[in-house]
C-alpha cells in the first residue's frame, strides 16, 4: 500500500513546483553524486570483503577463529557513528593532525595537505567500512559451502591456491556477491545521515529536505519513487545475475577440512591486512566513543537518555515482536497452501528492506495522512470534535514503518529455518492424527525456536540503530537513542553522542553475539 | 471388506493431470507395491490415499469408510492411515520414545508407556528410547517410523520410497522384517518404490504404473511371465523380441526357422506377431556353420549374459555359470540359437510400436 501510494502520489501534479526546480536545479547531481557514492562504496567493500571471507573461510592462521565473527562486528554501528568519530579524529582540531602539527612544526592550515574527510571520498570510505560485513558474510558462507573436492580438483590440475581461488572458488561465488553488493547498495542508498553530516547531497538527503524543509510531499514521494526505480532495476539485475544459479549440495571435504596454514611473511600480511580492517571498521571507533562516554559519563547520564533509552527499547520491542507475527503468518501461509498468492505475499514483505527508510516514510505518510484528514472530516460530518492526526502523528505510523522496513528481516529468518524442516513431518504428524494447528505448535514451532529468536534479535537490533524512518515519522517529541545521537551529531557534539551511540552500540552488540552463538550452534 | 477401494481417480498438478481415472482395490492383510519410473504418479496416488492431495476427484475408501469423495474429502488426521517416508520424517527435537508416543499425547501415561513398550518391542528397539534419531542408524530411524506409525493403530500402512535410502544389505533385511511385521498385525499397505526387487521382495502384488495409469496389476511371477505389453515386459526384465508369422495351428515361422508351439494357436494364419524371448528362455549352442556371432560376454556372478548377433540382430542370453552346467563360449564364436520349452508371450505389431 505505501509503495502504491508512493507511485501515485509521484505521478500527481506538483502544485509547488519544487520537483521542476529540483529538475532544472540540483537533482542531475543529486542522482550523479548518488551513483557516485553507491559505486565507490561497491569497489571498496568488495577489496575489504573478498579477500577477508576467503582467508578466513579457506586458510588458517592465529586467531582465525576470533576474526572469523568480529568482522562481522561493524555491523552492529550505524555508519553515522563512525563518520563522527572519524571526523573527530581527522579534522584539523582532532588528535591527528594536532599532533602532526607538534611533531613535524607545522604552524598553520596552508603548510600542509591533509586530506578532508568531508568529502564524497570520505563518506565512501566509511560506508564502505561499516557495510563491507554484509558481503564478506555471504562470501564466507559461499566459500564454505563449495566442495573441497572442487578447490583440491583444480590444485591436482596445476593451479597454484591463487590461480585455484581465481579460476574455480570465485566464480562459484558470484551469485553471492551479487547479493551481497545488491544489500550495500540498497543500505548505501538508504543512507542519510551519514552523507548528510558529510554534506553529500544524495536522493536521500534531497528526499529528507523537501519534506521536511520545503514540506513538499509530492516532490518527495516523486524523488523517493526514482530511487524506487532504481532499486527495481537493482534488484531486476541482481535476480537476473542468479537466473541460472543451482544449488549444488555440498559433497565430500569441505573447505573446512583443506584449510591452507599460512606460514611466513604471508601469515603476518594477512594477520596484519585483517587486523587493520578490524581496527579501523570497529575497535578504533568503539574505543574512541568509549573515551568520550567516560569523560562526559555526568554530563550525558541524565533523565533524557534514560527516557530515550527506553522508548528506543520498547520501540525495538514492539517492532521485533509484530515483525515475528508478520513472518510466522506469511511463512505458515506459504508453507501450508503454496501458490502463487503465497509467493507474492513473501516477495512483498521481502520489498521493505530493500526499501531505504526515507522512501518507507514517504509512502506510509501518504496513506496515513489522507487516512487521518478523511477521519477527522468524517467526525466533523457526524458532529463529533476533531481528533487530530491520530495516524500519522502518532507511534503507530512509526511502529508501521518500522515494521514495513523491518519485517523483511524476520520473513527471511523464519524462512530458511522453517525450509530446513522437511515437509515430511508436517505430513508424519497429520497422518499421526494432528490437526494443522496441533502440527505447527507440536512440529514446526519447536523446531525454528531459533529461528524466531533470530529473527527477534536481528529485527531489534535494526530498530534499535534505525535513523531515517525514526526522524520523518516520529511523533512530536518522541525521541529515540538514534535520533538523540544524530541531534548531537548535527551540533557537531561527539562528546555528548558517545554515552548514548555506545549504548546503540552496545544494545546490538550484545543480542548480535547471541545470534552469531546460535547460528554457530546450529552449524 | 476391502482395505482399500479406489474409484476413477483423478489428480491434478497445476494444468497436468498426474493421475487418470485410476482404479484399485486392496484386500485385507495384502501388501500392494506401486511401481513405475519417477514422475508416473505413484507417489501423488499414495498422498491422495493420505489426504495430503487437494486437487483430485474420484472416491477413495478406506476399511469401507468413504474418506473421499464429491462430497466429502476428509482431512489427513482423520483418516486413521500410517505414513512411512524415505527420510524415516522422525521428529528431530523428540527421543525415540516420545516420537512413537507422538499420536498417544492424550493417553493416560500407563496406557502410553505400555503402547509404547509394545511398538518397540516388535521393532527390537525397546533399549533405545531415550535416544535421539540423529542417535541412530538409517535402519534403525526406519524401524522407528514403522513403530511410530503402528501404535497410531492405523488402518492402512502407506509407505513411500522407505527402503531407498538404506544400504542394500540392511534394506533387505529390513523388507523382510517390516513384511513380516505386517502380515503378523493383519495389516494391508500400499507400498510405493521404483525398484522391482524391493516391490518383488515385500509386496503380494505388483501395480505397475505409466503416466498416471496402472497398466497392469498381478504377483511378480505373472508380471515377469506374462507381461500384457511390451512396456510391462521391458520394466521387468530383459527382454529379446522375435518376429514370428502364424504357419498353422502348431507352428510359427522365425529368422530362427520354424518354432512349435505348446498350446494350440489362436491367431489367424499368416497373422504377424512378435515373440516376447527373456534372456534365460534361449539357449545357444557351438556350431562352426551356426548363423549367430558371440559378441560380448559379461560375467554376473551365478550366471553370464552373452550377447549374440543373429542375422544382423542382437540377442541377450543368460547362462548359469554353475561348474558343467554350461558350456564355455569365446567372442567371436559361431553359434546356433534355441529356443527353450516356455508358455509363449506374444504380442500383436500395433501393441509392439
Amino acid at each position: 500500500m505505501p509503495i502504491l501510494a508512493l507511485v501515485m502520489s509521484a505521478f500527481s501534479v506538483d502544485e509547488s513546483g519544487s520537483f521542476q526546480h529540483l529538475i532544472d536545479t540540483v537533482l542531475l547531481d543529486y542522482t550523479l553524486t548518488t551513483l557516485q557514492v553507491i559505486a565507490g562504496v561497491l569497489v571498496l567493500s568488495l577489496c575489504f570483503a573478498l579477500p577477508s571471507a576467503w582467508f578466513i573461510a579457506c586458510c588458517e592462521f592465529p586467531s582465525r577463529k576470533v576474526l572469523q565473527w568480529a568482522l562481522m562486528l561493524p555491523l552492529a554501528l550505524p555508519p553515522y557513528i563512525v563518520a563522527i568519530v572519524y571526523t573527530d579524529l581527522l579534522d584539523f582540531s582532532g588528535p591527528i593532525q594536532g599532533f602532526l602539527r607538534d611533531f613535524m612544526g607545522w604552524q598553520s592550515v596552508g603548510d600542509y595537505y591533509f586530506p578532508d574527510i568531508r568529502t564524497t571520498s570520505g563518506a565512501i570510505v566509511i560506508l564502505a567500512l561499516t557495510l563491507y560485513p554484509y558481503l564478506y558474510l555471504l562470501l564466507r558462507g559461499a566459500f564454505l559451502g563449495q566442495s573441497g573436492g572442487l578447490f583440491q580438483a583444480a590444485r591436482s590440475l596445476g593451479l597454484s591456491p591463487f590461480q585455484a581461488f581465481k579460476r574455480v572458488s570465485f566464480p562459484l561465488s558470484r551469485s553471492a556477491m551479487a547479493v551481497g553488493l545488491s544489500l550495500i547498495a540498497m543500505e548505501t542508498l538508504g543512507d542519510f545521515a551519514t552523507v548528510n553530516y558529510f554534506a553529500v547531497n544524495t536522493l536521500t538527503t534531497a528526499v529528507y529536505d523537501t519534506w521536511l524543509e520545503l514540506g513538499s510531499l509530492t516532490t518527495a514521494a516523486k524523488i523517493s519513487s526514482l530511487m524506487l526505480l532504481a532499486l527495481v532495476i537493482l534488484i531486476t539485475l541482481e535476480s537476473y545475475s542468479r537466473r541460472k544459479q543451482k544449488i549444488y549440495q555440498r559433497s565430500g571435504a569441505t573447505h573446512t577440512d583443506l584449510r591452507f596454514v599460512l606460514s611466513g611473511w604471508h601469515k603476518w600480511t594477512v594477520l596484519s591486512g585483517l587486523w587493520l580492517l578490524l581496527s579501523l571498521a570497529f575497535l578504533l571507533p568503539l574505543c574512541v566513543l568509549i573515551y568520550y562516554a567516560i569523560g562526559y559519563f555526568s554530563e550525558s547520564l541524565n533523565e533524557q537518555l534514560w527516557q530515550y533509552t527506553l522508548n528506543s527499547f520498547w520501540l525495538a520491542i514492539i517492532v521485533a515482536g509484530l515483525a515475528l507475527l508478520v513472518a510466522l503468518v506469511v511463512n505458515f501461509y506459504q508453507r501450508l497452501s503454496p501458490g502463487l498468492a503465497a509467493k507474492m505475499c513473501i516477495r512483498l514483505s521481502s520489498l521493505g528492506y530493500a526499501v531505504p527508510g526515507t522512501v518507507v516514510a514517504i509512502g506510509v505518510l501518504i496513506p496515513f495522512t489522507s487516512l487521518d484528514l478523511w477521519f477527522n472530516q468524517q467526525l466533523i460530518e457526524y458532529s463529533f470534535s476533531r481528533v487530530g492526526l491520530i495516524f500519522s502523528g502518532s507511534l503507530f505510523i512509526l511502529i508501521f514503518g518500522y515494521l514495513m522496513r523491518f519485517s523483511a528481516i524476520a520473513v527471511g529468518s523464519i524462512d530458511s529455518s522453517l525450509a530446513q524442516v522437511s515437509p515430511t513431518l508436517d505430513m508424519a504428524s497429520r497422518s499421526l492424527g494432528q490437526s494443522v494447528g496441533q502440527t505447527i505448535r507440536r512440529v514446526n514451532f519447536p523446531l525454528i525456536k531459533k529461528g524466531m529468536l533470530t529473527a527477534f534479535i536481528l529485527v531489534f537490533i535494526e530498530a534499535m540503530k534505525e535513523l531515517p524512518t525514526a526522524l520523518l515519522l516520529r511523533p512530536f517529541n518522541f525521541e529515540t537513542l538514534a535520533t538523540y545521537v544524530y541531534q548531537f551529531v548535527s551540533d557537531e557534539m561527539i562528546e555528548y553522542a558517545a554515552l548514548p551511540a555506545l549504548l546503540i552500540v552496545l544494545m546490538g552488540l550484545i543480542p548480535f553475539i547471541v545470534v552469531n552463538r546460535l547460528l554457530e550452534k546450529d552449524c | 471388506m476391502s482395505a482399500l477401494v479406489i474409484n476413477k481417480l483423478n489428480c491434478f498438478y497445476q494444468e497436468n493431470k498426474i493421475l487418470k481415472e485410476l482404479d484399485l482395490e486392496l484386500e485385507n492383510n495384502q501388501i500392494v507395491c506401486l511401481l513405475g519410473e519417477s514422475g508416473c504418479g505413484k507417489t501423488t496416488l499414495l498422498r491422495a490415499v493420505a489426504g495430503l492431495q487437494t486437487e483430485f476427484t474420484g472416491d477413495i475408501s478406506i476399511n469401507g469408510r468413504v474418506v473421499n469423495s464429491a462430497k466429502k474429502n476428509l482431512t489427513p488426521e482423520e483418516r486413521k492411515v500410517g505414513l512411512i517416508f524415505q527420510d524415516y520424517a522422525l521428529f528431530p527435537h523428540l527421543n525415540v520414545f516420545d516420537n512413537v508416543a507422538f499420536s498417544l499425547h492424550e493417553f493416560p501415561k500407563e496406557e502410553k508407556q505400555k503402547r509404547v513398550n509394545e511398538v518397540l518391542a516388535l521393532v527390537r528397539l525397546g533399549e533405545y528410547a531415550e535416544r535421539f534419531p540423529h542417535q541412530l542408524s538409517g535402519g534403525q530411524q526406519q524401524r522407528i517410523a514403522i513403530a511410530r506409525a503402528l501404535a497410531y493403530q492405523p488402518d492402512l500402512m502407506l509407505l513411500d520410497e522407505p527402503f531407498s535410502n538404506l544400504d542394500h544389505h540392511v534394506r533387505f533385511q529390513l523388507i523382510d522384517e517390516i513384511r513380516l511385521l505386517l502380515k503378523s498385525r493383519n495389516m494391508s499397505a500400499l507400498f510405493v518404490t521404483h525398484s522391482k526387487e524391493e516391490g518383488f521382495a515385500f509386496a503380494d502384488k505388483i501395480a505397475l504404473m505409466q503416466a498416471g495409469k496402472i497398466v497392469q496389476i498381478d504377483d511378480a511371477q505373472n508380471l515377469y511371465r506374462f507381461p500384457q505389453s511390451k512396456y510391462v515386459a521391458d520394466f521387468m526384465g530383459q527382454s529379446n523380441y522375435l518376429p514370428v508369422r502364424v504357419l498353422d495351428n502348431h507352428c510359427y515361422y522365425s529368422e530362427l526357422g520354424e518354432i512349435n508351439s505348446p498350446n494350440i494357436i489362436k491367431y489367424d494364419k499368416g497373422t504377424e506377431l512378435t515373440l516376447l524371448l527373456r534372456p534365460e528362455q534361449l539357449a545357444i549352442n557351438l556350431d562352426v556353420n551356426g548363423k549367430g556371432v558371440v559378441e560380448q560376454i559379461s560375467y554376473l556372478g551365478p550366471y553370464q549374459q552373452i550377447t549374440v548377433s543373429y542375422l544382423a540382430k542382437l540377442y541377450i542370453i543368460k547362462q548359469s555359470t554353475h561348474v558343467g552346467a554350461c558350456m564355455q563360449f569365446n567372442e567371436g564364436d559361431k553359434v546356433n540359437m534355441d529356443i527353450l520349452c516356455h508358455d509363449f508371450v506374444f504380442f500383436e505389431k500395433e501393441k509392439v510400436s
